[in-house]
């Protein structure tokens, strides 16, 4: 079991009905969540229905599933007085999508994971501002895969098998990268105590800081892997707090070494500007932080590994 | 995105923010007749392009008469500008502004900005302008004012006059830094800036204030509600294959190397770069088809990689999470069918559906080399690179 989530955390799906909340809710459930309501204005009182499968379903996506009957609400409010909801995911189009976030906080969720790409900056700076608000609400995302306690709950659009239960918690800005290094950490033989995508937006909600807190907390959590990227310096932040607060081993990776200045390279916060934010200084901060590196992305799993005496 | 000068001068100035007198022109005739309408002694013809350094650079010169307007305009259009932030190539210029000419007084810096690291938008302020704000953050971070803006509320009066006050602009100049102030922080909001910057802000002898430059740069994120904005992005900017990529609503920046990347994913897309360097080779961009992309997208990448001359490898990296790998493979076939690649293609499929899409691409008859993991495929690439290259050069 790992932090934040299990097997019996309650959630909801803003945006159910859409081609993306559809397919990755059905794959959430079938994997074990609880996805307990969706929430799509105007279609309330009607139902999301998860076809029971022979084979497909559990975490190892092999194990027969029963049909899902999801009530869909109007708001957030409602679906969280009917079914006691205490997360969400949302997968609401960018243009209304911090207003489905605004209205998760407001409704009292405690967990809020925005899979959606693409959110203004100045709409998550509206988000932040209610966030700060309601200090018993996290929000993770936006732009992001979201979370995963192997074996127990998956809130977000990972793909479920790569993963194993073990007791590396892995925090992440991207997407895919995560998935390479998790395979790697899951072929060598060992899993993971939770993975946390927090996003590759320039605002986003949970920092790298905020998941580390969490993983030293966490009793399931041996030790942190944590990938970054070009672009603002949540790296440095994290360099910092390891050195000040952190008695596990943490292990890093940063990509970008080759990417040029003033150029976004695909996510929104992934930007050099100027002379900050370029991956070799923050591979040069983790590493004065006494921090191991990864040189190599073919090597994170094996960073880590090697981190925590494992190999 | 980022405008023009001339652009961002032209949006601010409907928010009210005093900006100088001047015209954007695109021929000598048209800097000339700017120069005419001006009605001035003098002028200041600027080159116009997306980068800063462009007065040491000779992209900004004084002109005295339409004639020698004319002449710096022919000088500057056309060409590429390299000052020191454009990189060696430089930036091409397709307009220059023709601005009045102004006695200063006083030059000095101002700027609403999202301030990443704090999570919040700040105006920042700064006696020394004309200068890089990130030189004086660095060196003298004390000279550097910051007012934190509420994202519903926008800049308050009491913040102006404070900014004000701390720039040293008083007396006659405060009511006109307060007016300034405000109608910034309302172009910031409202045009979704990232950074909106007046560099340098003056005060005129004759006790006005107005911004000499100004920079605006937009969310790409937010453009779905500014698209009278979108025009705005000027085609001479864009490099072709990067023109092509975002009709597909692809992410692509070229690069230098010859080596070709398809990739799903950005952080894996930038590792993969990163692995080919650490190999010994060299990428020639970054290409994300998105986590969760489909067949016609991967054929649209994987056409602008076959068009591209300067490669010498191509080499494919998905990690099909959602993706299913076998479509991805369907989508280089059917680009392939277009336009035979002319290099070797190295091909890594990981994750859902790898055999099936590793089988079609085998029987595919095409020169695909397959890779078993992220080092392994970043080494054949490079070898594959490099083999093509003494190929080539045999050839001649």
């Amino acid at each position: 079991m790992g932090i934040l989530i299990d097997r019996n955390t309650r959630v909801l799906c803003q945006g159910i009905t859409g081609k993306a909340g559809a397919f990755h809710a059905a794959a959430c459930y079938r994997y074990g969540t609880r996805i307990v309501g969706g929430v799509v204005p105007g279609k309330g009182g009607t139902f999301f229905d998860v076809p029971a499968c022979s084979s497909g379903g559990g975490p190892d996506g092999r194990s027969p599933c029963p049909p899902g009957r999801i009530p869909v609400f109007d708001t957030v409010e409602d679906a969280v007085r009917e079914t006691a909801a205490e997360a969400t995911m949302i997968f609401v189009p960018a243009p209304a999508a911090s207003d489905a976030a605004i209205e998760a906080v407001e409704a009292g969720l405690k967990l809020i994971v925005v899979i959606t790409e693409g959110i203004p900056a100045l709409d998550m700076l509206k988000v932040r501002e209610q966030l700060a608000r309601a200090p018993e609400t996290r929000l993770i995302g936006p732009n992001c895969p979201g979370i995963i306690v192997p074996g127990e709950c998956k809130i977000g659009i990972m793909p479920a098998d790569i993963h194993a239960p073990g007791d590396i918690g892995v925090v992440s800005r991207s997407g895919t990268l995560t998935y390479e290094a998790v395979a790697q950490i899951t072929r060598r033989g060992f899993g993971q105590s939770a993975c946390i995508g927090i996003g590759g937006d320039p605002i986003t909600g949970m920092s790298f800081v905020e998941a580390l807190d969490l993983f030293q907390e966490d009793q399931h959590t041996a030790g942190i892997l944590m990938i970054g990227e070009i672009g603002g310096d949540a790296e440095e932040r994290a360099a910092e707090h390891v050195k000040r607060s952190i008695t596990k081993p943490v292990a890093a990776f940063v990509a970008g070494l080759t990417a040029p200045p003033g150029r976004r390279m695909g996510h929104a916060g992934a930007i050099i500007s100027g002379r900050a934010g370029t991956a070799a200084s923050k591979v040069e901060t983790l590493r004065a932080a006494g921090i191991p590196v990864a040189d190599s992305p073919a090597g994170i799993g094996d960073t880590i590994l090697r981190a925590m005496g494992r190999i | 995105m980022r405008l023009h000068e001339y652009r961002a001068k032209e949006l601010l100035c409907k928010y009210g923010v005093p900006v100088t007198e001047g015209m954007a022109a695109a021929t000598p005739e048209e800097a000339a007749a700017a120069f005419e309408k001006l009605g001035g002694t003098g002028a200041v013809v600027k080159a116009q392009i997306l980068a800063g350094g462009r007065g040491k650079a000779g992209g900004v010169r004084p002109v005295r008469s339409a004639v020698e307007a004319a002449r710096a305009a022919a000088d500057l259009l056309g060409k590429p500008l390299v000052t020191a932030q454009t990189g060696p190539g430089g930036q091409m210029v397709g307009r220059v502004y023709v601005q009045r000419e102004y006695d200063l007084e006083r030059e000095l810096y101002l700027a609403a900005a999202l301030d990443r690291s704090g999570a919040r938008a700040v105006m920042i302020g700064c006696a020394e302008g004309g200068v890089e704000i990130e030189d004086i953050a660095a060196r003298r971070p004390g000279k550097i004012i910051r007012e934190v803006l509420a994202p519903w509320a926008g800049i308050q009066p009491y913040q102006a006059r404070r900014l004000a006050f701390r720039l040293g602009l008083s007396g006659r100049l405060l009511a006109q830094t307060v007016q300034f102030a405000t109608a910034l922080a309302r172009a910031f909001f409202e045009l979704d800036c990232v950074l909106a910057e007046i560099n340098p802000l003056v005060v005129t002898k004759n006790g006005a204030l107005l911004a000499l430059d100004a920079k605006l740069e937009i969310d790409d994120n937010a453009m779905f509600r500014h698209p009278e904005l979108a025009s705005m992005s000027d085609q001479y900017d864009q490099d072709a294959a990067e023109a092509e990529a975002r009709k597909h609503d692809l992410s692509y920046v070229r690069l230098d190397g010859d080596i070709g990347c398809l990739v799903n994913g950005a952080g894996l897309a930038m590792a993969t770069m990163d692995m080919i360097k650490l190999c010994g080779g060299s990428p020639a961009n970054f290409l994300d088809v998105g986590g969760g992309t489909d067949r016609e997208r991967v054929a649209a990448a994987f056409g602008i990689l076959a068009a591209d001359a300067r490669l010498k490898a191509i080499l494919v990296n998905i990690f099909g999470g959602i993706v299913r790998c076998d479509l991805i493979a369907e989508g280089i076939l059917e680009a392939a069918r277009r336009a035979i690649p002319r290099v070797p293609i190295v091909v890594r499929l990981e994750g859902n559906s790898a055999g099936a899409g590793l089988d079609l691409l085998a029987g595919s008859g095409l020169d695909i080399i397959r890779a078993d993991s992220l080092a392994d495929a970043a080494r054949q690439a490079v070898a594959a690179a490099a083999s093509d290259g003494r190929a080539q050069a045999n050839r001649t």
